[in-house]
């Protein structure tokens, strides 16, 4: 990717809760708030923060499949519905299964770049409790290759990410692997505790460990994970401010209450090609590589991530992708404690996708607001430290089998 | 005729009733599984359900549907794999709807009788009452020259005495199922002395097939299930009457229903079993029973002058609880039938002095629900009875007089050789009527 030749921020987020099972006001057979509620909650959360819907240029909104979930297209129309303001603004819906979120952020991105816009909108919104997990797994299934469905597993993705662990168990040792994966599902938990709009804030569980130690159960589910290795259905939309230093101005928004964009890493792969090496996560890897190119820094920079952790299998891939351990080294990173709250590189600090929740086509733009949280210190009681030499954030937002990827790296803007 | 042949053609007679909507679920999918097979796709796989009434029949296959589209739900993981050559069913939606169209077309709702004359299997599952499956028997097993088997799910009449007085030949077997039957694990399995060896090495594979819990019962009246029951629920109003001298009907009933839910951590209290069972029911088991045992009364004029009076319990067609000894607002007692006065006295009315009278419940307590869930449920089924024995209140000593009674209808359905062994008693209890524990147990003493 080239050189950015503006400076891009990201200000003002907003997430609403995710929902589902596990939230005490969640029942699954009572009305409960639609899409569009999603939408102009996690939209007005930002317009309040920003001086209104008159600083926004451009609205741009990421989901997957409201199409299934929701029986709704046409999704850009949407945005309008979340002030009289944005009426007649230019809005485009973008879809990358679940990496729309960070799709939208890079489209922002985009229009900010181009100079057609000095602050966009940017939303990611999924309501996926509209149907049962047997009926959704159908509908996230359309983010793999649709030919690959007849073959594949009743609950697909889990079954795509079953086989990945199971090759990775055989390469590199089961017991160490799922110790991990179960630390990794403990870590997510204790973080989603300090978040109120997390899907796993009211969790009570006591023996983390345990509970995620559970063997696997083929006969109800797949092979090598069970269901806490797995991210749960979620309902939520997140928002957040794409400007250019002008259009902060106009906000009258400080640049040290935003965070700069100092690299995308913006990287596709054939749907229709299995990956080569089911235990290494190849797009993702290529990703990080061009986000962190394009900042100008080495791993060794990162004070957080927040990394796309759909299955306890694919954070410790991610692990390994984003160069922090080397193939097969990703365990040991986690069991040491080195990705924990107190650890060197603190991930996924408000519960990640396993414990925050996965409204897929939101989640891109929720570890957006995730950063910008951390590294301008509002993220309240899960706040971390952020060390002076290594002040930067990394996201990784990834779509179907690691086939639609985005990275971006973060840090706090600098005042002048 | 193997097993597969043999369920090729099916009928269950009473099938729109409780107990028979039931069996015809767990059938119908047994018998579209067994045809998904490969083996068995050119075999046609027929269940005829008889009932008296098209109305009913109609609930019954909207009953079908929605369990059979609950069942296809939770085992969309095998079922992928049995529909894997089906290049037309992609989605797990397209599969479960293929199987439930797959189970549906198996049953042939039918209110003629004779249809199931060309069963190789019939199960019966008609009132308990005698005459009566005698005369389904005739119209469709005796002199039939496909000579089919035929199970019958009472509770209570002894099987060889059917088969004597319907001329089966040995062709019978007590199928006992727990309601509801999709539910209950249980079975119980009564093999009389005429019944022949292919009969119940069929009644065994079925029963494995179905993942039920299986206990061989003896051929004698009321069997295990019903044989504790009955006398368990004679010991209640016993209890009852002996309550009587120091308060209220109503008060002594409420008193001892309340004993057997909360001090003895039972799912329900005894009476309001009786009410889901259905007094008349009851009424007709107690009916089998005592003039087939000698030596003691198995017998409840109560019982029966609430029936005299129309009271009658059961549950209405959505499934909601009938009045009975109580009565139910939105499935929880709110008031007890004064057969005097011929009316229910609100619970609320005499609640609070009943409650001070059986005084308090072990600290801090043993819900059922709790008890049930628990890994360590002996331990706190233990130290509940423990403290329980050391109390000396109008509850504590009642629940130990029923947890000792319970205990001796147990054992003398053992030492009857009703029951191989307590084993087998404390099993029908645990799966047939959801106790937390056996009634042949140490915990009273």
């Amino acid at each position: 990717m080239n050189k950015l030749r503006r400076k891009v921020y990201m200000t003002a987020g907003y997430n609403t809760v995710s929902m589902g099972t596990g939230r005490k006001e969640f029942h699954p057979k009572k009305p409960r708030p639609g899409l569009e509620d999603y939408i102009r909650e996690a939209g007005r959360g930002v317009l309040k923060q920003v001086g209104g819907a008159g600083n926004i240029d451009e609205g741009v909104i990421g989901n997957f499949m409201a199409a299934r979930f929701n029986g709704q297209g046409n999704l850009a129309a949407l945005v309008p519905a979340i002030d009289e303001g944005l009426q007649w603004k230019p809005c485009t819906r973008v879809e990358g299964a679940c990496a729309s979120g960070a799709l939208a952020l890079t489209t922002g991105i985009k229009s900010v770049l181009a100079e057609t816009a000095d602050m966009v909108l940017a939303l990611g919104v999924e309501v996926q409790n509209t149907v049962k997990a047997i009926y959704g797994a159908d509908i996230l299934a359309t983010a793999g290759w649709s030919r690959e469905r007849k073959a594949g597993h009743a609950y697909f993705f889990p079954g795509k990410f079953s086989d990945r662990a199971g090759a990775y168990y055989e390469k590199y040792g089961r017991d160490r692997t799922r110790q991990a994966m179960a630390r990794w599902y403990r870590n997510a938990i204790e973080n989603a505790r300090l978040c109120p709009t997390a899907q796993e804030y009211h969790n009570t569980t006591a023996d983390l460990d345990a509970a995620a130690l559970a063997e696997p159960n083929p006969k109800s589910f797949v092979d090598h994970l069970n269901v806490l290795d797995c991210s749960k259905v979620s309902d939520g939309a997140s928002a957040i401010a794409i400007a250019s230093e002008a259009g902060l101005r106009r906000a009258g928004i400080p640049t040290s209450a935003a965070v700069e964009i100092v690299g995308i890493g913006q990287v596709e792969a054939d749907l229709t090609v299995p990956p080569g090496d089911p235990t290494r996560l190849e797009t993702t890897r290529r990703a990080v590589q061009c986000a962190l190119a394009s900042a100008g820094i080495t791993v060794d920079k990162l004070a957080t991530v927040e990394t796309h952790d759909c299955f306890t299998i694919a954070g410790i891939l991610a692990v390994e992708a984003i160069g922090l351990a080397g193939p097969g080294k990703g365990p040991d990173f986690v069991l040491d404690g080195q990705t924990a709250r107190g650890g060197r590189v603190p991930f996924n600090t408000t519960g990640g996708l396993v414990g925050w929740g996965h409204p897929t086509g939101a989640t891109g733009v929720h570890q957006a607001v995730t950063l910008w949280e951390q590294l301008t210190g509002r993220a309240d009681r899960a706040q971390i430290a952020i060390p002076e030499d290594r002040p930067y954030g990394l996201s990784v937002n990834m779509g179907g089998d690691d086939k639609t990827l985005v990275a971006l790296v973060y840090r706090r803007g600098q005042e002048k | 005729m193997e097993y597969a042949e043999r369920l090729e053609n099916v009928a269950v007679l009473g099938a729109a009733g409780k107990m028979g909507s039931g069996i015809v679920l767990l059938l119908a999918m047994e018998m579209a599984d067994v045809g998904l097979k490969a083996e068995n796709r050119s075999r046609r796989y027929v269940l005829h359900a008889v009932d008296v009434s098209h109305q009913a029949l109609g609930g019954l296959v909207k009953y079908l549907r929605g369990q059979v589209l609950k069942a296809a739900e939770k085992k969309i993981v095998a079922l992928r794999k049995v529909y894997a050559d089906r290049a037309d069913l992609v989605d797990n939606s397209d599969i479960v709807q293929q199987y439930v169209n797959d189970v549906l077309d198996v049953v042939r709702p039918t209110t003629m009788l004779e249809a199931a004359a060309e069963a190789n299997v019939i199960f019966e599952a008609a009132p308990e009452d005698l005459a009566l499956k005698l005369k389904l028997f005739a119209r469709t097993a005796t002199d039939n020259p496909k000579a089919p088997w035929v199970f019958t799910n009472t509770s209570s009449i002894p099987i060889e005495e059917i088969d004597e007085k319907a001329r089966l030949g040995g062709r019978i077997m007590g199928f006992h199922f727990y309601n509801p039957p999709a539910v209950q694990k249980l079975v119980e399995l009564i093999r009389s002395r005429t019944t022949t060896d292919d009969v119940a090495a069929f009644a065994e594979l079925l029963c494995k097939n179905l993942r039920k819990v299986v206990v061989p019962a003896a051929d004698r009246p009321g069997f295990i299930g019903n044989g504790h029951f009955m006398r368990d629920l004679l010991h209640a109003i016993s209890e009852v009457d002996r309550l009587g001298s120091e308060m209220p009907l109503v008060e002594a009933v409420y008193a001892v229903n309340r004993v057997s839910q909360d001090f003895l951590v039972r799912p329900m209290g005894i009476f309001q079993l009786i009410d889901y069972v259905g007094l008349d029911v009851c009424q007709c088991i107690l009916g089998v029973m005592n003039p087939r045992l000698t030596g003691e009364n198995l017998h409840s004029p109560l019982i029966d002058r609430l029936l005299e009076q129309g009271v009658r319990g059961g549950q209405h067609h959505d499934g909601s609880q009938k009045d009975g000894f109580l009565q139910y607002q939105q499935g929880k007692p709110t008031g007890v039938y004064d057969p005097a006065a011929k009316r229910y006295v609100p619970i609320a009315e005499f609640q609070a002095a009943c409650d001070a009278r059986l005084g308090p419940l072990p600290e801090p307590g043993l819900p059922w629900k709790v008890a049930v869930r628990d890994t360590a449920k002996d331990a706190l089924l233990a130290r509940f009875f423990g403290q329980l024995r050391s109390m000396n209140t109008l509850g504590s000593d009642l629940a130990r007089r029923y947890g000792i009674r319970s205990r001796d209808i147990g054992l003398k359905l053992v030492s009857d050789g009703v029951a191989r062994t307590a084993n087998d008693v404390n099993q029908v209890l645990l799966t047939g009527f959801f106790h937390a524990y056996g009634p042949v147990n140490e915990f009273f003493g």
